[in-house]
């Protein structure tokens, strides 16, 4: 895990545990620095812990053990409305019996902030996500994408350092959903604010974030930029849960530095970078993903272990060929190929091999 | 792979019917679209109809209908003029300014219908309907009822047989009252025979066996002397107008005023000619603690006034009721609202509780807690706070018809108050909270606006509720703490003054409807949310 020193920390986690019942654990000893500036998103199933933590920096849920720090002061005892965090909900949560103006300046008004300083702060904020003309309206007269840029407005009137969001592009369809999250992001880095984002969409958290952390069973099973949690996943959950992804199970029979030789449960061998294997004969599943997978020979280097497939499906998907094959007893082994003019087109019921680099095929736990 | 791109879109669809532009849009066959929409939709409206028309009918008769009696019926006066219909027609034209009793001619009006009336046993109704109005006037048509077949009128009588004793036969009468010359020198006789012929009728008596009454004689005699007979082809009428002139008299004022000197009274003339009309405003006026008098509208004395007193004691009380509940059931429904489900249903039970119990129970209990020597009382002296000498009177009183109202009426604010508590999102507390706001911030400018149509919708049906309720204020109000309809129970089942009742009612009916406006008007029936 990416171990950034504390001191430089403006949010921090440490070694928080959450309980609602006193006998299951919802958030496991959860350790995490989040840097000023950056935009972090917690990515998750559900139920695995992620809105949890977001609602206990947040101050709605107390932490059952552990210590919050906020710019390195613990903020277990301080309630919510005295954070200064701004908060973007799901349903966004404006308030329908108040205009998108009296929204805007409700958290200045508690704030005690004189009436033109007020209206001057409310029109910055709402020209800042392009929607200066829509003061006088109610939410329920907003679409959608309007009411979430209102929610995100209204999370940054007040210039919160930090501000957090809990799956706010949910309800969106998916087109407006694409050009938020690049509103979200480029307002994000343009004020420097740091952000906390909870989703259960991986190509969102993927496209957004500084950092990722990807939650499971209370915990954090990787924190990493997207690239590296693409492709270098430190074990088999976060392999299946981000990205699509291939796997294979089999044995550990050799082990190197930086090579690993797989004899599958068929008998067949592949080559693996070794990610979670520590000695040989150990049980491993090995992850490669689709896009990775060669099935023309001359493409791959001399001497790579090449395995047999049959051709079940081929799917045409516009900007990419997605072909199922059957390899090593799994019937579902996808691979993608470009949609080029040199791109050869599989037909159900062949015979192919394939292969693949072995620094592309990882093999993780079992 | 190349036929790739070739693949065009095939040959554009034709473009759909269409009615040229700014006529009316054609359906398929070219029947104007509006008029196959409504063909189409006639049969699922009808259908809808048929579905609710049991219920519809039902609505009507035992809903509307009534209603609709109702209101008549604080309007409604047709008794006088259908009791009295001679007088009605001369008092026309009398003075009530006057001062002075009406002459002979309204007598001689008075004296027919009295009679009739008295013979159909009428007289005894006018007189209640009369003693509304005005007091002694039940017991003066008792009274002069039970004189008016013994009146001096026989002397007509007398003199006609004397002149020819054929007077006497009454099938001579039925021949006479046939023949359309005769009625037309005869017109006060003839009226009169025909309403006596009416009656007879109804009787089962045939007019031709039937005595002829002094009172008819009388109408003749006074027909007599005013058109002298002319035109009549009967022979005993130009006879008897001839010998009229000479005839010895009897004045029926003077038989009135010795029957009851009250006769003489302009007052009570008076009161006859206002509630002459078939529509009176009466009823009303008596609602509102005014009346209608020969001299016009007038507010009523100072000690009988009480109406208004009533109606701004039940608007004052309803309105206590109401608020209470609000301020009673909002926590609850607070509470019940954000539990979780099924602690909510298990606590929902108990506020439903009361509706499965007796309502004439419920309130007998508070009459159990509330009395002198009851459960509160004992508990307080018990504890020294209270004296056993002046034990708090809390029952028979205002304070007890607003404790048991308020209980009673509770459930009515909770259910709404609760289904509007449960769609606010709990989002927007936090969300309030997160931008800075205390809980009391939170809770007041955002949770509390979203909660008002609950409280809207849950005072609404509270005092309307309340402002016409009747059994408990009935068990527990004793005299300061009961409420209009109390009053109106009294007309219709006690005193029997239907039309007062009926004028109450409406005025109720009228007082909620305007509330129920002024309501729309200030917050919007919008905002109402029953769930």
């Amino acid at each position: 895990m990416a171990d950034t020193s504390s001191n430089d920390a403006f949010v921090e986690f440490e070694r928080v545990q959450k309980s609602y019942d006193g006998e299951i654990l919802v958030v496991k000893d959860l350790n995490l620095q989040i840097p000023k500036g950056e935009f972090l998103t917690m990515l998750g199933p559900s139920g695995s812990g992620k809105t949890t933590c977001l609602m206990m920096l947040a101050g709605f849920e107390t932490a059952t053990h552990g210590e919050i720090k906020l710019d390195g002061r613990p903020i277990n005892n301080i309630p919510p409305h005295k954070r200064g965090i701004g908060m973007v909900f799901q349903n966004y949560a404006l308030f329908p019996h108040m205009t998108i103006n009296e929204n805007l300046s409700f958290p200045l008004e508690v704030r005690k902030i004189g009436k033109s300083d007020r209206e001057a702060k409310v029109k910055r904020a709402l020209d800042m996500v392009e929607m200066g003309d829509f003061g006088g309206r109610r939410p329920a007269q907003l679409s959608g994408g309007q009411q979430q840029r209102i929610a995100l407005a209204r999370a940054l009137v007040f210039e919160p350092e930090l501000v957090l969001m809990d799956e706010p592009l949910g309800a969106l369809d998916k087109q407006l959903r694409e050009k938020m999250q690049f509103e979200i992001t480029d307002l994000a880095h343009r004020l420097g604010i740091t952000v906390v984002y909870v989703t259960h969409d991986q190509t969102e958290a993927l496209t957004m974030s500084d950092r990722v952390a990807v939650f499971d069973d209370g915990r954090i099973q990787q924190i990493a930029p997207p690239d590296e949690l693409y492709e270098s996943p430190q074990n088999s959950f976060v392999a299946q849960f981000i990205g699509e992804n291939n796997t294979l199970e089999g044995t550990v029979k050799e082990l190197s530095e930086g090579l690993a030789l797989v004899q599958l449960d068929d008998g067949e061998m592949v080559d693996c970078m070794p990610v979670n294997v520590s000695k040989v004969g150990e049980r491993t599943k090995v992850s490669i993903r689709p896009e990775r997978v060669e099935f023309q020979k001359e493409r791959l280097k001399e001497g790579a272990h090449m395995l047999k497939a049959t051709v079940k499906e081929f799917i045409y998907m516009g900007d990419v060929f997605r072909t199922r094959l059957s390899v090593a007893g799994n019937d579902d082994f996808i691979i993608k190929s470009r949609n080029a003019p040199d791109q050869v087109r599989l037909k159900p019921g062949q015979q192919i091999e394939i292969g693949w680099l072995h620094e592309d095929c990882r093999a993780l736990d079992a | 792979m190349s036929d790739l791109k070739s693949t065009g879109p095939q040959a554009a669809a034709a473009p759909p019917p269409a009615g040229e532009p700014g006529g009316p849009v054609l359906a398929a066959d070219g029947t104007p679209l509006k008029r196959s929409l409504n063909r189409a939709l006639r049969r699922q409206k009808l259908r809808a109809l048929m579905l609710i028309a049991p219920l519809l009918l039902f609505v009507l008769l035992t809903f509307i209908a009534p209603i609709a009696d109702m209101l008549f019926r604080s309007v409604e006066n047709q008794i006088v003029s259908e009791t009295l219909p001679e007088t009605v027609v001369v008092l026309h034209s009398w003075d009530s300014e006057s001062g002075e009793a009406p002459a002979e001619p309204v007598f001689d009006a008075f004296y027919v219908d009295l009679f009739l009336a008295q013979e159909q046993k009428l007289h005894t109704r006018l007189g209640s309907r009369l003693n509304y109005e005005k007091t002694g006037m039940s017991s003066l048509f008792r009274k002069s009822g039970r004189r008016v077949g013994k009146f001096d009128t026989d002397i007509y009588t007398d003199q006609l047989i004397a002149l020819d004793p054929s007077w006497k036969d009454p099938a001579t009468w039925v021949a006479m009252m046939a023949d359309s010359g005769d009625r037309a020198a005869l017109p006060f006789t003839a009226r009169t025979w025909d309403r006596w012929v009416a009656y007879l009728a109804t009787e089962g008596d045939d007019p031709a066996k039937t005595k002829i009454e002094d009172v008819l004689f009388t109408t003749l005699y006074l027909d007599l002397r005013a058109t002298n007979g002319s035109g009549a082809s009967d022979a005993r009428i130009t006879q008897a107008a001839q010998a009229a002139a000479g005839f010895e008299t009897v004045s029926l004022r003077d038989q009135f005023a010795d029957a009851d000197k009250n006769w003489m009274d302009p007052e009570v003339w008076g009161t006859i000619k206002a509630f002459s009309p078939r529509y009176t405003p009466g009823y009303f006026l008596n609602s509102v603690d005014m009346q209608k008098t020969p001299h016009g509208i007038e507010t009523r004395p100072e000690n009988q006034q009480i109406y208004m007193m009533l109606f701004k004691r039940t608007i004052f009380m309803s309105l206590v009721i109401t608020l209470s509940c609000v301020m009673l059931g909002y926590p609850v429904a607070w509470i019940l609202a954000n539990l979780p489900t099924r602690t909510a249903n298990l606590l929902m039970i108990l506020v439903l509780l009361p509706f499965w119990t007796s309502l004439l129970v419920r309130t007998s209990a508070w009459k159990v807690m509330l009395q002198q020597q009851g459960v509160i009382n004992d508990t307080l002296v018990w504890l020294g706070i209270v004296d056993d000498a002046d034990r708090l009177v809390m029952i028979n009183n205002q304070f007890g018809t607003i404790v048991a109202m308020t209980h009673i009426l509770l459930p009515f604010m909770i259910l709404p108050l609760y289904s509007v508590m449960q769609t606010i999102q709990p989002t927007y507390l936090r969300a309030a909270k997160s931008l800075g706001a205390t809980n009391w911030t939170a809770f007041w400018r955002v949770y509390f606006p979203q909660s008002v149509p609950g409280i809207g919708a849950g005072s609404i049906l509270v005092f309307i509720l309340s402002i016409g309720y009747y059994i408990t204020p009935e068990i527990v109000g004793g005299t300061t703490g009961t409420f209009i309809s109390n009053r109106i129970a009294y007309h219709i089942s006690s005193s029997l003054n239907w039309g007062l009742g009926a004028a109450l009612g409406a005025i109720l009916l009228a007082a909620v409807m305007l509330l129920y406006w002024a309501y729309d008007k200030v917050v919007g029936i919008d905002n109402v949310k029953l769930g």
